[in-house]
Formats: structure tokens, sequence, C-alpha cells
């Protein structure tokens, strides 16, 4: 069985060519079904920035043609038109995209953790045998070991999540930490469900528009309130985001400086989404007062992705490690066979020569009987052993299909049968 | 036998500042490497302690390079509550240096010779509390030290303030108030078991004497601020480690004024 992939992905392919492909869970899993036929073997994965064909087949030519067809045909498009941003790779090449795939060192923002999930889930509806089985079952070994042995996955990739590992630094964990949403718009809507992932709560929505406010609200199970009821509530709140298209400041120095008294010292993290500002610069000079807008986080998001681009080196080195361990074990698919009836050949004329010494042997007691059976199956073993191990050793180079044949030829394993 | 621990207890608290000197650049492997080395280092202290214990006619830790490697090992210990948390290990870039340099300074003033005195019970009680009391104060002043870096970092809006693993300030925060607490604690039972010895044997009221009492106002008055008026924060450090200075006066004036 050779391994073959097809596939597409945001590296060479725009997205309306890649869109032209895309898959869901089913039509993922009935490809895949389709295309593991005659004892194949096939895995489809496709997601927003790839659809990848991954494929186990006696004959790895046909194979990818068929699959490069499969593609084509979903695209609707001519195979000219595709072809050129298809990629196609076979045996341990492709064995080290999936693993780097699987460890997000393929995707747009390395170290993303959704890209696991996708492949195990490719893994789950897709129709592997012996070999797309192991694959992707160290594919994803590998992607987890990537992400627990280095740093790649630990900072955040967007301003919301971002923001979010900034409340952190100072709150810890966000359990029952209340945020006060300022505005109800789609920015801020997208950094409060981060911080609500953590464990926050959104306690209060505050909008210009009392109808958004309320609706927003009851979604969280917040209080409504109006833009100028926010001030006694900066005494109440632990995290404030603020994103509203306001043309001036809606939360001021003084307002913040107000309710400090009544904080008693806690802390208190603002997050400014807007342009223009919402919320007072001044604000971040008062004790115990963080605030960041868009710039800050943005440059925090960017030195956070250079860092992940830092750690990616060291997955690389563990991914690697991971496709010579397969390569290894893919080769000595080719020699197992051999080794396995070469032993079976043996055990089978040791038995053979027992049998004919029946007639003499039936004189010894059980014991000695035992001892017999023994001694030749510990001369069988000590023969076999060294030639095993150099064929196991002979199967991660070259040689090992060469090995293989030898042993087959010179022993007539498998002659029987023709 | 305590030369034997000696060195290797100095060599492991060294190895311990260098690797989280290499944490600090590049978080990962080093700071396993300095937790083994405080942990290892600390073992051997102890065991360095027992033996001295053991071989001393007495109280062998009154003398000043004897109350600096008990000081030094009551230091560690109370750093190791924490430090074995990787969000702790940095402030280890604190303890470490100062462990490895009072370890390094008790064995020059001859902290490790097996003579003890006889200060009486009373007395020895009321070194060896003042002592986990200073090693207390240490650790809170580390982790105010630490909560003002940290603090400085998101103030100064750094870039790259996520990519070192510390903890939050809150947590920082609360370490060093409930430290300190205890701490004082300690110090009140440590002064009043001094003002007993001073009462029974005689004495005149010293620097050090005056210095202790400073430092316990200081302190009393973060811990009235803290329950009563909300000291936290950036206030709330700068006063612990206002503390700690007249903490670090007292000891050289307790055996050289």
């Amino acid at each position: 069985m050779r391994l073959g992939l097809v596939g597409i992905s945001h590296h060479r392919a725009p997205v309306e060519l890649r869109e032209r492909v895309a898959l869901d869970a089913d039509g993922a899993a009935a490809l895949a079904r389709a295309l593991a036929v005659d004892g194949a073997e096939a895995v489809c994965l496709s997601t927003c920035n790839r659809t990848e064909l991954y494929l186990a087949h006696a004959d790895p030519a046909s194979a990818k043609a068929q699959a490069a067809e499969a593609l084509d045909a979903l695209s609707g498009l001519e195979s000219q038109q595709l072809s050129p941003a298809l990629y196609r790779l076979r045996d341990e090449a492709a064995a080290l995209h999936l693993f780097r795939v699987a460890a997000g060192l393929d995707s747009m923002v390395p170290g993303e953790g959704e890209i696991l999930g996708q492949v195990r889930a490719a893994y789950e509806r897709g129709a592997p045998g012996t070999l797309l089985d192991r694959l992707f079952r160290q594919a994803l070994h590998a992607g987890k070991k990537a992400r627990t042995h280095t740093a790649i996955a630990e900072s955040p990739a967007s301003v919301s999540a971002a923001a979010a590992a900034l409340a952190q630094q100072v709150f810890g964990e966000l359990d029952g930490r209340r945020i006060l949403l300022v505005g109800a718009g789609k920015v801020s809507d997208l950094a409060a469900r981060n911080l609500l992932s953590r464990g926050a709560r959104i306690s209060f929505v505050a909008n210009r528009s009392p109808d958004r406010a309320a609706e927003l609200a009851e979604r969280f199970g917040a209080q409504p309130l109006q833009l100028d009821e926010i001030r006694p509530e900066l005494e109440r709140a632990d995290v404030v985001v603020s994103s509203t298209s306001a043309p001036g400041f809606v939360v001021g120095r003084d307002d913040v400086a107000a309710a400090l008294p009544a904080r008693k010292g806690r802390p208190l993290f603002l997050i400014d989404l807007a342009v223009p500002r919402d919320l007072d610069p001044a604000i971040h000079e008062l004790d115990g007062c963080f605030l960041y807008d868009i710039d800050d986080l943005e440059q925090v998001v960017a030195e956070s992705l250079a860092g992940r681009r830092r750690e990616a080196e060291r997955a690389e080195a563990i991914v690697a490690a991971e496709a010579d361990r397969f390569r290894a074990w893919h080769a000595s698919l080719d020699v197992v066979p051999a080794i396995a009836s070469l032993r079976a050949r043996a055990e089978e004329i040791r038995a053979g020569e027992l049998a004919k010494l029946e007639g003499r042997l039936g004189r010894l007691s059980d014991a000695e009987r035992r001892a017999v059976e023994s001694a030749t199956a510990q001369i069988l073993n000590k023969l076999l052993h060294l030639p095993t191990v150099r064929m196991k050793q002979a199967a991660v180079t070259a040689d090992g299909v060469v090995y293989a044949d030898a042993v087959r030829h010179l022993f007539g394993l498998g002659e029987e049968e023709r | 036998m305590a030369e034997l621990l000696f060195w290797p207890a100095l060599l492991a608290y060294g190895e311990a500042a260098v690797a989280y000197g290499a944490e600090a650049r590049r978080p990962g492997f080093a700071g396993r490497l300095a937790i083994w080395g405080v942990r290892v280092g600390w073992l051997l202290q102890t065991a360095l302690l027992a033996t001295q214990g053991a071989r001393a006619d007495g109280f062998p830790w009154s003398s000043w390079g004897g109350a600096l490697n008990l000081f030094a090992w009551l230091v560690v210990a109370a750093y190791l509550i924490w430090g074995c948390r990787p969000r702790f290990r940095l402030l280890g870039l604190a303890v470490m240096p100062l462990a490895a340099v009072l370890l390094a300074l008790a064995y020059v003033g001859g902290g490790f010779a097996a003579r003890g005195d006889h200060p009486g019970t009373l007395l020895a009680l009321h070194v060896a509390v003042m002592l986990a009391a200073f090693a207390g104060f240490t650790l809170a002043a580390g982790l105010s030290a630490f909560f003002l870096w940290h603090e400085r970092g998101l103030k100064r809006r750094e870039p790259r303030i996520l990519r070192l693993r510390v903890p939050p300030l809150e947590t920082l925060d609360r370490l060093a108030a409930r430290s300190l607490t205890v701490s004082f604690g300690a110090l009140t039972l440590a002064i009043a078991l001094g003002v007993v010895s001073l009462a029974r044997d005689g004495g005149r009221f010293d620097a050090a004497m005056a210095a202790t009492l400073a430092a316990w106002l200081v302190y009393a008055l973060f811990v009235l601020l803290r329950s009563r008026a909300g000291l936290h924060g950036r206030r709330a450090a700068h006063v612990s480690l206002a503390g700690f200075a007249l903490v670090v006066l007292v000891l050289p004036i307790t055996h050289f004024a």
C-alpha cells in the first residue's frame, strides 16, 4: 500500500477556488467512502482553508488521478483550471504534510487550535484502513505534542483573544468577573464572547439605543443601561468593553476616578475597541486602571504571532521526528510479511520433522518430549533472530524491499500458492 | 561534614539563579532546571542545618553568620511554597540570587562552625521566630517587587507582556498581603518573646530593637489599612517594600552596631 495526497489550500488557491471544492462533514465522508473502493483507503479533510484527499492504494498513480478527478467534478471547472492549484504528494511527503497540518504549522495562524479537531473529525468520518488509521492517529498525536511541548498555541491570535488574555494578566481566572459592555456592536460582542468563554459574566449592557441594549442584555442575562447610566456601574464592574460609534469619549477620566474610592483598590481593566475612541486615554494613568485601545491590542497580537512563528521552528522538529517514526513503521510493512512467512515456514519444517520422529519419540517421557520441543524451537529462534533484526533494520532504508524479496526467493516463500 | 554539604547547596542555589535568568529570556527547560536546583539546594541546606544542630553544643544560629544561614534556608522554604508553580517561577529570579549570596556570606561569616552558645530557650525561640518572620517579609517583598514589575509592563502596554508566564496582578497582591500578614503575626510573637527575655535577663533598648519596632509599625499600618481602607495594588506593594527596607537594616545592626 502506498500513501497519496491530492489537495488544495490557501497557500496556492484563492477563496473563489477553494469554496468550489469545500465540503461539509457529510459531503467529505461521502467522498471518502466513494474513493475507498477495491481495498483502497480514503479520508477527506475539508476546512475553510483546505480540501485534501488522503489515499492509501496499491496503485498510487491511479488513486491520485481518481482523487483529482473527484475534485475537478466537485469544482465544476475544467481540469486545467483547477490543476495548477492542486498539490500532489506521496508517502513520506504526504505524511509529513498531514503532521504539519495537524500541528497547525500549515495554518494561516501558526498553531491555531481548530485544525486538530477538524483532522480528528475527518479521520472519524473517513474510510481509513491499516495505513490511514495509523497515519491519522499519529498525526493527532503529533499535533497534540507540538502544542504541549512548545508555546505555539499559547498566545492569542486575535484582538478579542488578546483582550481576554490581558484581562487574565490582571485578574487571573475570570470566573464570575463582571463585564460592562458599552455599545452593542459586533466588535464588542466578539470580545465579550471571548471573555465569557473564560468564565466572566456580562452584568451590564449599555447602548444609545435602549431596544438594542435590552435585546443584547436579555441574550446575556445582563442588566440593560442607557449610556448616561454607566457611571455608578463603574464601581462594580471588573472589565469594561467599549465599542460605540460615538464621536467623543463615552467614559472620561473623572468618571472612573469618582468610582475608585468605592472600588477599594480592586483593579479595573478597560478595553476600547472603538474608532474614534470611547474611553479617555487618561484613565490609564489612574492607579489600578489598565486601558488598552485597538492599537495596543493589535501590537500585542503582532508580537504574539511573532512568538508563535518562533515556536513553530521547535514544533517543526517535533513533527519531523513523528514523520520519521511513521516512515519507519510504513517501511516495516514491506518486510513484516516476509519475516512472518519465513518464521511460519521454519515452524512448519520443525513441526514436520518432529512428526516424522513421532514413532521414536513415543518412548520419551513427557518431560523429555518437552525438552526436545523446546530445544528445536530455540534453535529456530536463534537461527532466525539475526536475519529478522537485519531485515527490520533494512526496512527503514531503501533496501527493505530488496531484502524482503531476497528472503522470499531464497526460502521459496509463497511458491506453494503459485 | 558541614563543608561537604555547604558547597553542593551553594552550587545548587547558584545553578537555580542562573537557570532562572535563562528562563526569563526563554521560558521552558531552564525553568525546570531551576526549580530542581532550588529543591536539591534546599534539601542539602536542610541536611546542613540538621548536622550543625546535632553537632553543636547549644544554639548555633545566634551568630550573624549562623543567623544568615538559617534566614537563607527560611527564605527558600517560603519560596518553595509557591515557586514550584510555573507562573511563579520567575519570582526565583529575585529570591535565588539573594539566597545564594546570603549562604555564601553565612559561610564567610563562620555560620557553619560547629559551636553553639547557650542563649536560653526563650532567646533561641525569639531568634528563630524573628528569622522566620523576616523570611516571610522577604518573600512578601519579592512578591511586591514582582507585582510592581508586572504592573509596570501592563501600564507601559508592552507588546510582549503575554509571552512571559507570570502570576496575575491580583494573585501577586493577595499572596504578598497574605505572606506579610502571617509574618506580621510571627514578628509580633518574636517581639513579645524578646520583651519577656529582656525583662527577665536584663539589657538595654538598642538600635536593632528600634529598627525592629519601626518595621513592626510599618507592617501594622499595612495590615490596618488593608483591612479598613482597602490598601491594594501599587500602594500596598510600596508599603511592603518600605517595611522590608527596615528588615534589611535590622539583621546587620543586630550584630554589628
